[in-house]
């Protein structure tokens, strides 16, 4: 099972309490793993990526076993830890604002 | 017993306040979708327990709220807001090409007939309509496709559709306006628009008399005489008596014609409101003092109303969707300010008082007449 963190305004959109597990088919990368998100919260389409694009918003991050994967391909692998459920992929917002 | 449900949005949630028809003791609800930016919520005047509420967020984008129940509970809709075809340019601050590009809602208008069926009037400016209670979005694109769109520029807010005004005469007749391109109108039912600035000087714009690129902060009609408009331009209070084919000022006697709300009385269409503002650099009352302005003679001559308004301090701004009238005898008239308060009038304006005091900073406000 793969663990998705997400920040507390999605969690209340998608009415989660901790974390997201989520089962997903073939290989983890951040495309897949999104998708199977927004399959099973439809109310998270287009708050963590554009909905036309699929880009990541600008303000989002996407970190996993203390690195930043924002800038990796959508379709890299994630590392083995967040494929196995070891660690967790964590959706962050920017701390910005008011 | 009738009542009153005046719908809050905020800077940081969106508040429900409801009070019976003496508008004098107020239960208060929220904040709902708490941290959220909450540009507009509006019921349907079909079934006023539908309610459509935009919610937006810098980090997360645009959603949608449905409430079935007057909102008490609400649920996500949909958010997919998707120009047609190539976007295309507008022009930017500097004059340049930008392309455009969707950022948030800011005004909804449901239908008068159909509680399914919802405007959305969104920055970069275009106006969207779903039929099916929010779920989908078309852009009626013959709004930004109709020839001036690439001279259109954002105001400083951003260049936002802010105005839709449905003409409950003639289902194909509609007005929007937009900041800063100006005003348009429609009567065909969105497929095809024309602008209606003529009459308008801005002097912030090369040509002060151009077709487009007026900024116009917001329109008011009154329901029984949807050919007669009022405006509350960048500067200037404007009147049309011919649906918006030219404007006269009706600035008059003000303090300051510049100002964001205007609306008009729910009994009587000669009966207008503004807040004058001290100046497009100085976004708070002149000398400090909160007062509505208002005109029984359909502009020119207006008359300040300051009784239970703060008279000193007073350092706040009353943004363009945050006022709004009930329909009771006498007609009840509110209005939000960046401060956090929400004020009412039971008296058609006469005296004033506070429903709540320290709200986030409002953003709009409406009001629906219970039966």
């Amino acid at each position: 099972m793969i663990r998705i963190v997400l920040p507390y305004h999605l969690r209340m959109l998608a009415d989660v309490g901790g974390e997201v597990m989520l089962a997903v088919e073939g290989r983890a990368t951040q495309r897949t793993i999104l998708d199977a998100l927004e399959a099973r919260y439809p109310m998270l389409r287009g708050t963590i990526r554009d909905h036309v694009t699929r880009q990541r918003r600008p303000m989002l991050r996407f970190f996993a076993c203390a690195e930043d994967l924002s800038y990796e391909p959508p379709d890299s692998p994630l590392p083995d830890a967040v494929a196995s459920g070891a660690e967790a992929f964590w959706v962050v917002g920017a701390i910005a604002g008011g | 017993m009738s009542g009153v449900r005046v719908l809050v949005g905020t800077r940081k949630g969106a508040f429900v306040l409801t009070s019976d028809g003496k508008r004098e003791r107020w239960d208060v609800s929220g904040p709902h979708f708490g941290g959220w930016e909450i540009y507009h919520l509006k019921g349907s005047p079909v079934d006023p327990n539908r309610l459509y509420a935009s919610q937006s967020s810098g980090w997360f984008g645009q959603l949608i709220q449905r409430s079935d129940d007057g909102g008490k509970t609400w649920a996500p809709v949909g958010n997919k807001f998707v120009y047609d075809g190539v976007p295309g340019t507008h022009q930017w601050y500097d004059g340049t090409p930008h392309p455009w590009e969707f950022k948030r809602v800011w005004h909804l208008e449901p239908s008068l007939t159909d509680p399914d069926a919802v405007y959305a009037g969104v920055e970069d400016a275009a106006l969207f309509r779903s039929t099916d209670g929010g779920q989908t979005w078309q852009e009626l694109s013959g709004l930004r496709g109709h020839g001036s769109g690439s001279r259109w520029a954002p105001g400083a807010g951003g260049m936002c559709l802010h105005t839709i005004l449905l003409d409950p005469s003639d289902p194909g007749r509609i007005f929007i306006a937009i900041s800063a391109a100006g005003a348009f109108r429609t009567d065909d039912a969105g497929k095809s628009w024309r602008p209606i600035n003529r009459g308008l000087k801005s002097q912030h714009i090369p040509d002060p008399y151009a077709e487009v690129g007026h900024c116009v902060h917001r329109i008011a009609m009154h329901r029984s005489r949807p050919g007669v408009l009022f405006m509350q331009k960048h500067w200037d209070v404007m009147r049309s008596d011919d649906a918006g084919d030219s404007w006269q000022e009706v600035s008059g006697n003000l303090p300051t014609d510049f100002g964001f709300v205007i609306d008009v009385h729910a009994h009587e269409p000669e009966t207008v409101y503004v807040v004058p503002i001290k100046s497009d650099s100085e976004h708070y009352p002149p000398e400090g003092k909160l007062r509505v302005y208002r005109s029984r003679t359909g502009g020119q001559e207006w008359e300040a109303l300051a009784n239970g308004l703060p008279q000193r301090d007073c350092y706040v701004n009353v943004l363009r969707d945050a006022m709004a009238v009930d329909s009771l005898d006498a007609c009840g008239v509110y209005f939000g300010t960046t401060g956090g308060q929400v004020y009412a009038s039971a008296d058609a304006g006469d005296s004033w008082a506070p429903i709540v005091r320290d709200l986030p900073a409002v953003v709009s406000v409406e009001v629906q007449t219970l039966p």
